[in-house]
């Protein structure tokens, strides 16, 4: 069978993705992605932190000032913990659905909406992860030309938390590139005649 | 028809070129010099990182999409164009949602870390900042767009094309 230069590999890589043993690889990126998701969602909702200053001394009493440090007093971290709490979920219900749905009639749109959704996660995790990043950034350093004062020297705890979820955040962004790399390629290896012919490239 | 899909492509990656370099040039060139109680403030892009960020991203994404109008539309390459378009893509999400985070605590201020906002004293240089913003969130629909077409194009998946 005679192949062209540019076509063997294509299809091979194409064979590789419908064997079984890539669902289990697909199911556990997924679960890994769900767990960093979460981990980034939980660290980032429950993080707080309370502290008290003392600002004058009238006479002998000090007069003390509580302050908090909270994750929804800055719309990029309520953003953050908005995305990735929506890719956790999504990740959650395209495990159960791959577990649990096995006689369930997608009408043949199951290839083309997992890799869609897929592709609309990862925007929404990226962007969340970088916002959150910046303002982490902003706060950790401060910027002079605004005069705005960094808060990580006063609110430490706060700061290594946050740090933290970002972290699992750019973890569940990793995987999330993995795993809409892998639907995409599923996707153009069900359709029964894919073109990956050379006269059909031109857009 | 052909001829019309490639016209039409060829339009809106153009409009794409031109749109991230618009927002790069108009980022870039956002400058200010004022005197706030006989003290001389001057706000520039280059004051923070996130702003920093995005003009290089749509700098890189303008001198991609102005090779790509030169490219012959019969090549193999048009598979990795898939490929870098994703990622560009991308890059360009995360630049919009890291400018836009750093340009909301300028004009509204975050008054539980003590940062003012400071759109009142460099009103100029805000207003250029959000045009800025505003091209570059075209620029990543029309990207999107690009994205979405180039992988229908180049891998076929839904199907849509009798053959």
């Amino acid at each position: 069978m005679a192949l062209q230069s540019g076509e063997k590999s294509p299809m091979l890589i194409g064979s590789i993705w419908s064997k079984p043993r890539s669902r289990w690889t697909l199911l556990g990126l997924r679960l890994l992605a769900f767990l960093a998701a979460a981990a980034a969602t939980l660290v980032m909702a429950l993080n707080k932190q309370t502290k008290t200053f003392v600002v004058a001394t009238i006479g002998t009493t000090p007069l003390k000032l509580s302050l908090t440090a909270k994750f929804n007093h800055t719309p990029a971290f309520v953003f953050f913990v908005i995305a990735n709490g929506l890719v956790s979920i999504h990740n959650l219900v395209m495990i159960m659905l791959d577990l649990l749905g096995g006689n369930f009639d997608y009408k043949g749109f199951r290839f083309p909406m997992v890799a869609i959704l897929d592709m609309l996660n990862v925007a929404l995790v990226s962007g969340g992860a970088n916002a959150a990043a910046f303002m982490a950034e902003l706060g950790k350093n401060g910027n002079s030309h605004a005069r705005w004062d960094k808060i990580c020297d006063k609110f430490g705890e706060y700061c290594d938390r946050g740090g933290g979820a970002l972290i699992a955040s750019f973890l569940a962004l990793a995987f999330m590139l993995l795993i809409s790399f892998i639907s995409i390629l599923k996707l153009v290896n069900a359709s029964p005649h894919h073109s990956i012919s050379p006269n059909n490239n031109q857009p | 028809m052909a001829e019309t899909k490639r016209i039409f492509t060829f339009l809106l990656r153009f409009m794409a070129f031109c749109t991230t370099l618009s927002a790069a040039i108009v980022m870039a060139s956002s400058r200010e010099r004022t005197s706030v109680l006989a003290l001389s403030i001057e706000a520039k892009y280059s004051d923070s990182p996130a702003f920093k960020y995005f003009v290089i991203v749509n700098a890189i994404v303008s001198i991609y999409g102005f090779l790509l109008l030169f490219l012959p539309s019969k090549t193999q390459l048009w598979r990795l164009v898939v490929a870098l378009d994703a990622v560009l893509t991308m890059l360009l999400t995360s630049s919009i949602s890291a400018a836009l985070a750093i340009a909301y605590v300028g004009k509204e201020g975050n008054p539980n870390a003590g940062w003012l906002p400071i759109c009142d004293q460099v009103r100029k240089y805000c207003n250029q900042v959000t045009g800025a913003l505003i091209v570059g969130f075209i620029s990543l629909i029309l990207y999107l767009l690009l994205f979405l077409y180039s992988i229908h194009t180049a891998l076929n998946p839904l199907l849509l094309e009798k053959s």
